[in-house]
């Protein structure tokens, strides 16, 4: 396989998870909100923070409201994470590996482009969005179905595999990044009392994770069960050992993996290791920031190993 | 029937569909009345679903303009163009001696130029060829073929014959067209299919496939095949990236590509780097090899040329191979086919007029206003005088330039470009102008596509039918009335 479809075949992943993870935490934001008490304060700019683009956002927009944020999120393609945007990298890297990916994913990711271009104020106004954000929810589900339902295993699926893992595993950080933010933001509100809740819910819920954790806890939403599970649970596909096992797994059948796997194994190792605490706290916050560095480091070992750009 | 005919007319010209008194031709009796059958929603709506599946399919070209490259969608006429099979397989065989007779041209030219010695085709005529490419002298490849792969254009005139407009031997395009009309007419059409017996085009990329993997130089039972794009930007890219994936070859770019000091030419792979066998290229010559060619390339690979005259990779077409497809050439193709195979053309050529003899020259001088005068190697409909359309500067500047350089221009009568019903507006069929590409194969076998693509000029009275002037296209069908009464 040509390293340059690889690349193209890994982005192709990339892309498709983050325009769902980007749908699901925009949808789920707009319930958490009506959830929790009116007085309670929680920002949709939080939104923005979490994905770290803040100096993206600010040089466009003086207010921080809903709807610039969903706007910036959804429609905005000077924003290189909006659903737009990542719309657009999908479709040109499927246009440029139509010789390795299943034929339909073409025709797939062309219908999902146009419902995306006509509808987008739907998005951006709340009557419709519900109605709008599944859409895309479900169409990118189409397109993963295809994939897992009639693509080969061969190195392309190998690629495709790696950059939805790794994908999957950053966005999984950055939710309980935004979760514990919402609770730090929300220590000593009197009215948010029951809020803790609420909001680690909602971290589950847009991890598509609440039903399994449930079976799998057999508990209520707790905060560092929470964190536990999505940290180190190993059948959950966002929790982030699992992640990190499909990345071994997918790299070992991949020619010249040793460093990245061994670079791998120690942020296994990392997640392994580490002991959830009751009351999570801005050290937490560390942990994560940490893990999001080694992650960034996961991708620069794929890029060295597979995409050289001689 | 909603569908209005009332008006339709045309006079003068040969309609594919319609006979001259208006009554449907034998082979397109059954799609007419089917159409009669259908009322204003009815075309309404499979007008909006050929609409919506060409977007859907992301069918498109790429239109250069000053703000950029655009992507604009496949424009499709819905209603097919219907030829005749036994008149197709008569026309298929005169496709494959032309393309045979050229090759065995070109394979001359580039040895013992015994068609110049001979005194058929002047010499300087070589001399001054832009497309010929004296790297190429002496090289052998397989087959003696040098054009593997050919888009001929085809007109019909008047009487209904054929004729040849050009050969395209270089880098020809439009075949995904014509493969992607066919399936966008099978899902809004289905029914008609059923009922009548319209050839399949679908076997084109397996066919290009055996042609260029019967070129391999290894005798392996996979060897490696690439369709070598220019890449994104090119205004064909949607058909590199759809015949790569048809035939299961490797889409790539010339920096995918490394010729190594074994003269061997590698892709470069997850694996590390793999050898590369026939190249299928969508280059043009000059980009090819910065070693030989342009220096400035960035398009191609360096010493892909030399590779390929040591025999480690065969090239698609074959560089050089563009010498036969020079405008005053082609009006020499009849000798040509006679002079190699010894035969009459099936297929005959637009009659031409070449500026560089003195007497055809001054006729069509004093006759600019009724011919249209080509540069002798340009193509997509570019640098033209159509003489009716022209205005009298227009003129004094093409009179100019054909004195300045006689050998570049050629003339041709103006045609009578066959029409087909086109629906314009809502619900009316108006006749269009169209000619028609058929592609043919040559390596080990021969092959010429089930009809072609077929090219409409959208514009009323209009006949440019290229797409990057406002041309549109419509499903071709080759249609079997053997055994129907009559």
């Amino acid at each position: 396989m040509l390293s340059k479809v690889a690349e193209r075949v890994y982005w192709t992943a990339r892309y498709l998870e983050r325009v769902e993870s980007t749908a699901r935490i925009v949808s789920i934001y707009d319930k958490l909100l009506f959830d929790l008490p009116r007085d309670v304060n929680l920002t949709w700019f939080n939104l923005v923070i979490i994905n770290d683009l803040e100096s993206d956002y600010l040089s466009r927009y003086t207010v921080q409201d809903e709807r610039n944020v969903v706007k910036f999120l959804l429609g905005d393609d000077t924003n290189p994470s909006s659903i737009v945007s990542s719309l657009h990298h999908l479709r040109e890297n499927v246009r440029t590996t139509r010789d390795v990916v299943l034929e339909e994913t073409w025709e797939l990711v062309n219908e999902l482009n146009m419902y995306v271009h006509e509808n987008i104020q739907h998005g951006i106004n709340r009557s419709k969005r519900h109605e709008f954000l599944e859409f895309i929810i479900k169409g990118c589900q189409q397109i993963l179905g295809l994939l897992y339902g009639n693509m080969p295993h061969d190195s392309a699926w190998d690629f495709l595999r790696l950059g939805r893992n790794l994908e999957r595993a950053d966005m999984t950080t950055r939710n309980l990044d935004a979760g514990i933010a919402a609770i730090i933001e929300l220590e000593g509100d009197e009215s948010a009392i029951n809020s803790r809740q609420i909001i680690w819910g909602t971290v589950l819920r847009s991890l598509n994770a609440d039903q399994s954790y449930r079976r799998n806890t057999r508990s209520a939403v707790r905060g560092e069960l929470v964190v536990e599970y999505l940290l180190k649970n190993m059948e959950s596909p966002r929790a982030l050992a699992h992640c990190l096992d499909a990345l071994c797994d997918t790299s070992e059948k991949l020619p010249g993996s040793k460093s990245l796997l061994t670079h791998l194994n120690k942020i296994q190792l990392k997640v392994s290791k580490y002991n959830v605490e009751e009351n999570l706290n801005g050290e937490f916050r560390n942990y994560l920031n940490d893990l999001q560095i080694k992650l960034a480091s996961v991708h620069r070992l794929i890029a060295e190993t597979w995409f050289p750009h001689v | 029937m909603t569908i209005s005919w009332t008006d339709y007319s045309s006079t003068g010209f040969y309609d594919e569909l319609l006979t001259d008194s208006g009554n449907p031709r034998k082979s397109s009796r059954k799609l007419l009345n089917y159409i009669k059958t259908l009322n204003d929603g009815d075309v309404a709506s499979r007008k909006h679903a050929a609409e919506l599946t060409i977007k859907e399919m992301g069918v498109t070209f790429t239109v250069y303009t000053e703000e950029g490259n655009i992507d604009r969608a496949w424009p499709f006429d819905i209603v097919p163009r219907i030829i005749d099979k036994k008149q197709w397989d008569k026309t298929a065989e005169g496709l494959k001696q032309r393309l045979q007779a050229l090759n065995m041209f070109i394979d001359d030219l580039y040895h013992d130029q015994k068609i110049i010695k001979d005194g058929i085709i002047p010499e300087f005529i070589l001399k001054q060829s832009k497309n010929y490419r004296k790297e190429c002298e002496g090289v052998s490849p397989p087959f003696g073929v040098w054009a593997h792969i050919c888009g001929t254009d085809l007109v019909r005139d008047k009487d209904g014959e054929f004729y040849v407009l050009e050969d395209n031997l270089r880098v020809p395009s439009g075949v995904s067209y014509m493969l992607e009309n066919r399936s966008i007419m099978k899902r809004i059409f289905p029914e008609v299919f059923e009922k009548m017996d319209v050839a399949p085009v679908g076997d084109y990329p397996a066919r290009l496939f055996d042609t260029l993997r019967a070129l391999s130089p290894r005798k392996i039972k996979k060897p490696v095949i690439v369709l070598l794009t220019p890449g994104i930007f090119n205004s064909a890219y949607f058909e590199h990236a759809f015949l790569a994936q048809q035939m299961g070859a490797e889409l790539v770019e010339g920096s995918d590509l490394v010729v190594q000091d074994d003269d061997r030419v590698y892709m470069k792979t997850i694996n590390g780097l793999e050898r590369v066998d026939v190249i299928y290229r969508r280059i043009d010559d000059l980009f090819l090899d910065p070693e030989v060619f342009r220096k400035d390339s960035v398009l191609g690979v360096k010493g892909l040329m030399r590779a390929w005259k040591s025999g480690n990779v065969a090239l698609a077409n074959v560089p050089g191979a563009g010498v036969a497809d020079d405008k005053v050439v082609y009006a020499y193709v009849p000798e040509v086919i006679k002079y190699y195979l010894d035969q009459d053309p099936i297929i005959n050529n637009v009659e031409t007029f070449l500026c560089h003899d003195e007497v055809q020259q001054k006729h069509v001088l004093q006759n600019l206003d009724k011919l249209v005068v080509k540069p002798a190697n340009e193509s997509g409909g570019y640098g033209m005088l159509i003489g009716p359309h022209s205005t009298k500067k227009e003129r004094d500047e093409f009179t100019r330039l054909i004195k300045a350089n006689p050998r570049n221009y050629i003339a041709q009568p103006t045609l009578a470009l066959s029409t087909a019903p086109t629906l314009v507006g809502k619900n009316t069929l108006e006749p269009r102008h169209l000619d028609l590409r058929p592609f043919v194969l040559q390596s080990k076998d021969s092959y010429v596509t089930t009809g072609g693509l077929t090219r409409v000029a959208m514009r009323k009275g209009s006949l440019v039918v290229n797409s990057s002037q406002g041309g549109g296209s419509k499903d071709t069908w080759i249609v079997d009335t053997d055994g129907e009464s009559k």
